[in-house]
């Protein structure tokens, strides 16, 4: 099993979290990970990106052109990424903020509403807990109660008000997928 | 032991402070600046010395104060960084103080882009600095190899009385993975009684210096420097061969370009191509003998050499060692471009079939 998965999205949207999520999930799993961010002058309302690696085995590359996943949550990064994206491979979108539908056939499309469920559980900030919920009910490589208890873990003590919120938002995006 | 995320720049700014390193000076430069941010949160707690020096330049003359002291003393830069490093580097070397400098290398000439590179290898090999010095250079591919090269580093230094360069390019130092806080092998050291400390009942000052205005005692100066030297590259030449017993096609990379190799590796021996990994571990000394005598068999074809330079310049130390028996091809981009795992296999496929 290799995963090579490009999340980006504007800064801020909390794409980068997406990939150290997974990256800590897989590594509680006992995975080999990576996690590689695009960095450079960005600007404000730039784009900003990262490529993470879940596999069984040691990770050579940690940086790819064609993702076995692709998670756009703006429409830049769809039109940056998608023409790379493996055929057979999956593409996330948070259809909130993207309003472009995926255009090749060989790829599934999954549709998320990060922003509206986010703005639905109680705090737009938890939309990218939407977006990891709808990664792992698609692609099922990590399981559901790992992240639920790095989300625990994560708001250790006094934050531990937001875990229920974070929990439900990424169950919420785990529903978003059939 | 459990296994922990880290960055990293971070992990190298946590390896030195393992390693005991005394005092950090450096001025911030991308990208590299989570050491020295680091550094500066952490150093403090636990009595160390962290200073933002006024410039790279000054932060190496700190270095030789502090290394020349006999303390544990680092610096880090990026490439142009430590371009501005050279003159306090040749110092260091021709006083025989040690220290460690990381060099977190991006794409150059002159300030080139912020992005990764690997085009200071003759800088650090050959050193950029004036006369007869080298410095040890370790060139760590991942972050847990980066964090065991750094606590090793300052041992290395220590033992050899000379700096030891840690370089990596970019990626390395931005990039995260797990990696275990392994416990290191110490080596015995001796007491640094040479270091300007005071003289404390001693006969002679001890003098940190690299200036021997008298030609014969320089001549002789410079012979000990050789044979230190000529020890480090019998005792330190470091590599890693992988799958290169049957290999037709001998790639040979260092850093992230030896990553991405590797997964050319692993597809092109899915296609039943014969394709060996060498990777030089250290850059200076260079592991001149294992690669000439590994090239020697009959099986190898063709050596592939893969960096993040336009004119390739680890390439150099490879034909010294191939000596023109086997035909050397190049790949290499810079300014941050990275080659791709398709580019390696496709070159190196079409190299094969160029010399079969």
């Amino acid at each position: 099993m290799k995963k090579e998965i490009i999340i980006s999205g504007f800064g801020g949207q909390g794409g980068l979290a997406i990939g150290k999520n997974l990256v800590e999930a897989g590594m509680a799993e006992g995975l080999f990970v990576t996690w590689a961010p695009s960095y450079g002058p960005e600007m404000r309302g730039g784009t900003a990106n990262c490529s993470v690696v879940l596999s069984d085995k040691p990770v050579g590359s940690p940086v790819f052109n064609h993702p076995t996943e692709l998670i756009a949550l703006n429409e830049p990064s769809l039109e940056k990424f998608e023409a790379g994206v493996l055929p057979g491979g999956v593409v996330f979108i948070n259809s909130d903020v993207v309003t472009d539908k995926v255009s090749r056939e060989d790829l599934k499309a999954i549709y998320v509403p990060c922003s509206k469920i986010a703005e639905e559980v109680g705090n737009p900030k938890v939309g990218n807990m939407v977006m990891l919920g709808a990664y792992v009910a698609q692609t099922k490589v990590l399981k559901p109660e790992t992240i639920e208890h790095m989300i625990e873990e994560m708001f250790a003590g006094p934050k531990a008000k937001f875990i229920p919120l974070n929990i439900e938002a990424f169950r919420r995006g785990m529903a978003c997928v059939e | 032991m459990e296994k922990e995320l880290w960055k990293g720049n971070e992990a190298i700014a946590e390896a030195a402070l393992r390693a005991g390193c005394d005092c950090y000076f450096g001025y911030p430069i991308t990208p590299q600046s989570e050491v020295p941010e680091y550094m500066s949160a952490h150093m403090p707690k636990y009595g160390k010395v962290f200073v933002q020096a006024e410039s790279e330049l000054a932060a190496i003359n700190m270095v030789y104060g502090a290394g020349g002291a006999g303390l544990r003393a680092m610096t880090s830069s990026s490439s142009p960084g430590i371009s501005l490093q050279q003159e306090g580097i040749t110092y260091l070397a021709g006083a025989e103080v040690p220290c460690v400098i990381v060099n977190c290398m991006r794409g150059g000439p002159g300030l080139g882009t912020i992005q990764p590179g690997q085009s200071d290898y003759y800088q650090c090999t050959r050193g950029g600095g004036n006369g007869d010095y080298r410095t040890l250079v370790l060139a760590p591919s991942n972050i847990q190899e980066t964090v065991d090269c750094i606590q090793e580093a300052f041992d290395i230094a220590d033992q050899y009385r000379n700096p030891v360069m840690v370089v990596m390019d970019g990626l390395i130092g931005q990039m995260m993975e797990p990696i275990e806080w392994k416990p290191y092998k110490k080596r015995e050291l001796a007491p640094k009684d040479w270091a300007a400390t005071g003289r404390y009942g001693r006969e002679e000052h001890n003098i940190i210096n690299s200036l021997y205005i008298d030609p014969e005692l320089c001549d002789v100066h410079n012979k000990h420097l050789a044979e230190k030297y000529a020890l480090i590259e019998k005792n330190e030449v470091r590599w890693e061969c992988i799958d290169c017993d049957d290999a037709e096609v001998i790639i040979t990379a260092y850093g992230t370009p030896a990553r991405i190799a590797l997964t050319a590796l692993e597809n092109l021996r899915a296609q039943g191509i014969k394709v060996g990994l060498f990777r030089p571990i250290t850059l200076w000394p260079f592991p001149e003998k294992a690669l000439h005598d590994l090239v020697g068999n009959d099986n190898v074809k063709v050596i592939l050499d893969v960096e993040l330079s336009s004119t390739g310049q680890m390439i150099d130390d490879i034909r010294l060692a191939v000596e023109g028996r086997k035909p050397i091809r190049y790949l290499g981009h810079a300014g941050g471009v990275m080659p791709t795992v398709e580019e390696i296999c496709e070159t190196a496929i079409n190299a094969l079939k160029e010399v079969k």
